[in-house]
């Protein structure tokens, strides 16, 4: 073959110097490295994890008793819920959830007020559509200290007795379609590894095809260079342009949705480059099978689904099936996930962070070199 | 005589598929060249330059460029080779500047700045020097090429169609800078369209389909065509090609200006197609047959199947 020749580190860094002139022309992609995370915190931040109020519920009224209509006023108060159907059966009432009629299906079962005054804590059984979890997670966690509060005024004086540190009635939540509610402290620093994942494997797996594409190519096989200046030469610039995106989102994180950092910035900040290293490399490998640019986009897309999905970001990792929890063991997001929530709201430390960090090392390092490897130095 | 042929290769061959485009080519260019590639659109020229500068790998061949093996020493060769696309290939959203210095910097070019200042000077370019590359003309665009593949002073300069598209002017000074760079031992695989250009190369080679049809000086060139041209002027020339397009010994009939060249490889059977027409009003002349003439008698004549 013909790579026999050495790497030059004044060829690498001349590379470098040509990416990091195209980068700053090019203000479109530039733009969207700082647009794309500021979108995402805003959507993710603001519109989808806001408090929404007034979610239509269906109530199954089973006992007419006077407590079962405290619980319904108070839990009416709260603002959250707008009782607005009234189900004759169960059925009924699975059905209007089902529908998307309603978000909530309260049951106060038979025989209520008298369980409640013999201290049998009957179950009230809330039933919430959680496909979208922050839609109902407020409202559901306002729940229990409502019908405590609701309660206690009912039970004072001689059933004063019922009303102990447990709580007057046994609080059901069932959360249906989607068993684990996100928090909003979950998802800022978690958006931090995805909006990295997103855009860094993006920008790189073009780096290669746009210099097909554009012809530039042809002249850059016929100088003498090295495929790993050329593939370390086009990472080098983005590493900088993910070092902004991340001090963005931690700004932002703050600034906005007081996410508590519990642990250390700058131990979070020199863990961030393998991550962004291990996404560029993944890029770059992309840039080095694709055929074209829409090619190039594509595999991005195809890895950053999976990542998306399956990194514990969306859904909760423990409650994947075991084939997925395999597959997300190996994608970085996870680990970056775990990495920096452990930082941010744990307070981890290095010890604790090191256990996750090698297994995205590891992951560069096997992208950048199948990217050296598949790099073809002809254009055949 | 070996040691000072710049290029040296024979059999070089490259399929795409099933389908070869260039078909066991032979090429000898010796230091100080200029060697004239000549050949329709898709007859295999680019193909072949790329398999000389390591950018195609070769199918079938063997040889040397500047005394290195093509096939396994391509690196090194890359180091000496200047290479002109024959598509524009700078980094459009780089500046004129910011491209010669970043050529310069992968050949570790001496004296870097002042090297990228002289060329942008002979460019005459100094002035828009931070213009990004994008915004040239055609012109300029080939021009800045041309420089950014000499910066390095390599002794093989391989252009493909480095004169499309400029204007007369530019491509005359483009000449003399050439003569004078092979006067000073540089040699030159050009390809081109232009026949005034092919007749301004020491050496001409000639591609059709893949391969090589013929590969001499000029005047070994027009030789191994074996035409016969005669030159006639006077009244009515396009009606008197028209006649005698078609008849037996004529293979060409192309008007010149004022004049018709009528060429064929017979010499008897072309006298006897034209004595007919021979009257007093018209001057007929034979005259050396042209390159252009040599040209197309070779296209058509292995088109055609007829001997060449
Ligand atoms: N990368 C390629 N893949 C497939 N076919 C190619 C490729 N490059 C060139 N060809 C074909 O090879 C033939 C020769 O092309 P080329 O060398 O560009 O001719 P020229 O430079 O003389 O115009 C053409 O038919 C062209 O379509
Ligand atoms: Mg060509």
């Amino acid at each position: 073959m013909k790579g026999h020749w050495e790497f030059s580190l004044r060829r690498f860094w001349t590379m470098v110097i040509k990416e990091f002139i195209q980068m700053r022309r090019d203000r479109v992609t530039f733009g969207m490295m700082i647009g794309i995370p500021l979108l995402q915190l805003v959507l993710f931040g603001f519109v989808i994890n806001s408090d929404p109020k007034h979610l239509p519920a269906a109530v199954l009224l089973a006992d007419r008793g006077p407590h079962g209509r405290t619980l319904l006023g108070a839990i009416r108060n709260s603002g959250y819920f707008d009782f607005v159907r009234e189900a004759r059966t169960e059925a009924e009432a699975q059905e209007m959830l089902a529908r998307g009629e309603v978000q909530f299906v309260v049951s106060i079962p038979e025989n209520f007020t008298r369980s409640l005054l013999r201290g049998d804590r009957p179950a009230v059984l809330v039933e919430a559509d959680a496909t979208d979890p922050a839609a109902t997670g407020n409202a559901v966690g306002a729940l229990r200290t409502l019908i405590d509060a609701a309660l206690s005024n009912d039970l004072k004086g001689p059933l004063a007795f019922l009303a102990p540190t447990v709580g007057p009635v046994d609080l059901r939540i069932h959360a249906m379609y989607n068993p684990e509610a996100i928090t909003q402290y979950n998802i800022v620093p978690g958006l931090m590894g995805v909006v990295l994942t997103m855009t860094m494997v993006m920008i790189t797996a073009l780096a290669i095809t746009r210099e097909r594409e554009r012809g530039t190519m042809e002249n850059l096989l016929a100088m003498p260079a090295h495929p790993a200046e050329v593939l370390v030469g086009k990472i080098v610039p983005y590493i900088l342009v993910g070092y902004v995106q991340v001090s963005l989102i931690l700004v932002v994180a703050r600034a906005l949705f007081h996410v508590p950092m519990a642990g250390s910035l700058p131990l979070l900040f020199a863990v961030s480059l393998v991550f962004i290293v291990a996404n560029l490399a993944m890029g770059i490998m992309f840039s080095t099978v694709a055929a074209n640019q829409l090619q190039a986009v594509q595999m991005a897309f195809f890895f950053f689904l999976p990542s998306m999905l399956l990194s514990g970001f969306m859904f909760p990792f423990r409650g994947m099936p075991q084939w997925a929890q395999a597959i997300g063991e190996v994608l970085p997001l996870t680990h970056f996930l775990r990495i920096v929530r452990g930082i941010l709201l744990k307070g981890n430390g290095f010890p604790e962070v090191i256990r996750q960090l090698w297994q995205i090392a590891v992951f560069a390092a096997v992208a950048l070199a199948i990217g050296i490897k598949r790099y073809r130095q002809t254009l055949d | 005589m070996a040691d000072d042929l710049a290029i040296d290769v024979r059999g070089m061959t490259k399929r795409f598929g099933g389908r070869t485009a260039v078909d066991h080519v032979d090429l000898q260019v010796r230091e100080g060249e200029i060697c004239g590639f000549l050949g329709p659109n898709g007859s295999g020229k680019t193909t072949f330059i790329r398999m000389l500068c390591g950018l195609l790998q070769a199918d079938e061949g063997s040889g040397t460029c500047l005394g290195r093996d093509v096939i396994q020493d391509s690196e090194a060769i890359k180091r000496q080779v200047g290479y002109m696309t024959q598509k524009f290939s700078f980094w459009e959203d780089l500046s004129i500047r910011e491209n010669l210095d970043f050529v310069a910097r992968m050949y570790f070019v001496k004296d870097r700045k002042e090297v990228v200042r002289e060329s942008l000077d002979r460019l005459g370019l100094t002035k828009r020097k931070d213009q990004l590359a994008g915004q040239l003309s055609g012109g300029w665009k080939q021009r800045l090429a041309l420089a950014a593949c000499m910066i390095h002073r390599p002794k093989l300069l391989l252009l493909d169609e480095p004169t499309a598209g400029v204007d007369p002017r530019a491509r005359r000074e483009f000449w003399e800078e050439i003569h004078e760079l092979a006067g000073q031992g540089l040699t030159f695989l050009i390809t081109t369209h232009y026949m005034d250009e092919a007749e301004r190369c020491h050496r001409l080679a000639f591609i059709l389909n893949g391969k090589l049809l013929t590969h001499g000086r000029v005047d070994e060139v027009i030789e191994q065509g074996h035409l016969t041209t005669w030159s006639v002027s006077g009244p009515n020339l396009l009606n008197l090609a028209a006649q005698l397009r078609g008849r037996p010994g004529v293979e060409q009939a192309v008007a010149f200006g004022s004049v018709l060249h009528v060429s064929g490889s017979d010499p008897a059977a072309l006298e006897q197609a034209v004595a007919p027409f021979r009257t007093r009003e018209r001057e007929w002349r034979q005259i050396e047959s042209g390159l252009e003439d040599v040209f197309i008698h070779f296209m058509d004549a292995s088109k055609g199947g007829g001997t060449p």
